[in-house]
């Protein structure tokens, strides 16, 4: 019987279509962590979860809020001078994540990302109103009352849409989905 | 006149319409026109990409197929759907195994993609394919005197799609000083926004807002220029928030620069969009 593969060996097969080079290039330089914008809000800076990744570290990898905190500006990526495509494997950790239902409850990135493409699914289109609740729990009284009052304001300017939005083909669309993935979403 | 498949995308329904409006507008005055795409559906931002890839380049890829069947190359205005059309036509171009699958997810909406358009941002419509002298030479309101901060954001300019310059790139600048604007020197014009951080991450991405407000406002900007309705919604439509987490006094307008490349060009402020902002634009133009 085939050995089970480390966790680095599965978040490498999660970049297999991914276009950079192996996590196990990294040189731990921290051109990475000195370059985020957010890296002073995450528990491990980026280099150091890359690190953590290729020493097999799965429980602390997956505990740490890094990956959900990457805000998608590819600028590591862009600048790794091993040619690691950084940011893609955030998303790989983030897939992970989701998959296993292994991220810390306290984060509101996994629920947001799982109904926005729920809500796509049904629809085609985003909605924001359907998306708020996911992170509003978030939130205390002051900063919701906040977001009360800008979504008013944007609605008094014609800026928030009243009702959501839908595509013409739905039927097409909802087929074309279930021939990705079978289950899940498209009902 | 060119003709491009245009793609707005959901912000531009609504949140970002004086985007859209002024995009095709502008365009029109220019030569460029945008037709928008048929039954177009939502580019997934970065959520899909969370949940399943193959998921992800399908549903971008409904959207290349149709620009494809109308024979246009694709232009969308929002740098979050310009980045994942881009990037999925490149791959389905480059991988025939990856294109396989797409195809037969496709056939569900009767359509195939064989990879053979382009996909440009907005942006790359007016600096390439119109061009900055000609811009200029249309110019008939030259926006004299207003210092504005080209704001590029990321994913115009990242992850590197060819030889383009990543750390130093002009064209904004170009492109504001073209409408008779004084580009400000602007040294954050690449730092990211904080995205969707904005509703995940609160705290993390209203400071880098607030980042970013200090360093507009320290160039000496009058007003900042977006390509991007995200990055619109959170430097504009997120002051308030700053202001009160952080105890600053930011009123810094945000405008995309469509809308003030069509003041330069003569076209009313109403037609642009223009009083639809929380923050008034209307005290910095003349």
């Amino acid at each position: 019987m085939a050995a089970k593969p480390t966790f680095s060996q599965e978040i490498s097969n999660l970049l297999y279509a991914s276009h950079g080079n192996p996590l196990k290039t990294c040189i731990q330089c921290g051109t990475c962590s000195g370059t985020c914008p957010v890296a002073e809000f995450m528990d491990q800076t980026p280099r150091r979860l890359i690190g953590m990744i290729n020493a097999d570290l799965k429980e602390d990898v997956l505990k740490c809020n890094t990956y959900w905190f990457c805000a998608s500006c590819f600028h590591c990526t862009v600048r790794c001078p091993a040619g690691i495509d950084i940011a893609d494997a955030m998303y790989a950790v983030k897939r992970y994540s989701i998959w296993h239902k292994t991220y810390s409850e306290d984060l509101v990135g996994p629920t947001f990302s799982e109904t926005f493409v729920k809500t796509i699914a049904r629809s085609g289109r985003s909605y924001e109103p359907i998306l708020a609740p996911t992170y509003m729990f978030s939130m205390g009284i002051k900063e919701v009352l906040q977001e009360a009052y800008m979504a008013t304001q944007m609605m008094l300017k014609g800026r928030m849409p009243v009702l959501p939005a839908k595509i013409k083909r739905l039927d097409n669309f909802k087929e074309m989905i279930r021939r990705i993935i079978p289950v899940g979403g498209a009902e | 006149m060119k003709k491009f498949a245009y793609f707005p995308g959901c912000s531009l329904d609504k949140i970002a319409l004086s985007y859209n409006h002024s995009s095709v507008d502008t365009a029109k005055l220019l030569g460029v026109e945008l037709q928008e795409l048929d039954d177009w559906n939502c580019c997934g931002a970065t959520t899909y990409f969370h949940v399943d890839q193959l998921l992800a380049y399908t549903l971008v890829a409904r959207n290349l197929a149709q620009a494809e069947k109308a024979g246009l190359d694709l232009v969308a205005p929002c740098s979050a759907c310009y980045k994942n059309a881009y990037f999925t036509n490149k791959y389905i171009k480059e991988d025939p195994d990856l294109a396989e699958h797409i195809n037969f997810a496709l056939e569900g909406d009767d359509l195939q993609f064989n990879g053979k358009i382009n996909v440009h941002h907005i942006i790359e419509i007016f600096v390439n394919e119109v061009g900055v002298e000609e811009i200029k030479a249309k110019v008939t309101n030259p926006l004299e005197g207003l210092k504005v901060a080209p704001y590029y954001g990321c994913q115009i300019v990242r992850p590197r799609k060819d030889g383009e310059n990543l750390e130093n790139p002009h064209f904004f600048e170009e492109l504001v000083e073209a409408m008779g604007a004084e580009a400000v020197d602007f040294p954050y014009r690449l730092r990211c926004c904080g995205g969707s951080l904005i509703m995940t991450s609160r705290h993390a991405a209203l400071d880098m807002v607030r980042k970013l407000l200090q360093n507009a406002v320290d160039s000496g900007a009058d007003v900042i220029a977006t390509a991007c309705p995200l990055c619109q919604v959170n430097l504009e439509c997120y002051q308030l928030q700053v202001n009160d987490e952080f105890g600053t006094t930011f009123k810094m307008p945000v405008m995309y620069f469509t809308q003030l490349l069509g003041l330069s060009l003569g076209l009313s402020k109403k037609k642009l969009g223009i009083g639809s902002e929380l923050v008034s634009a209307v005290p910095v133009l003349k």
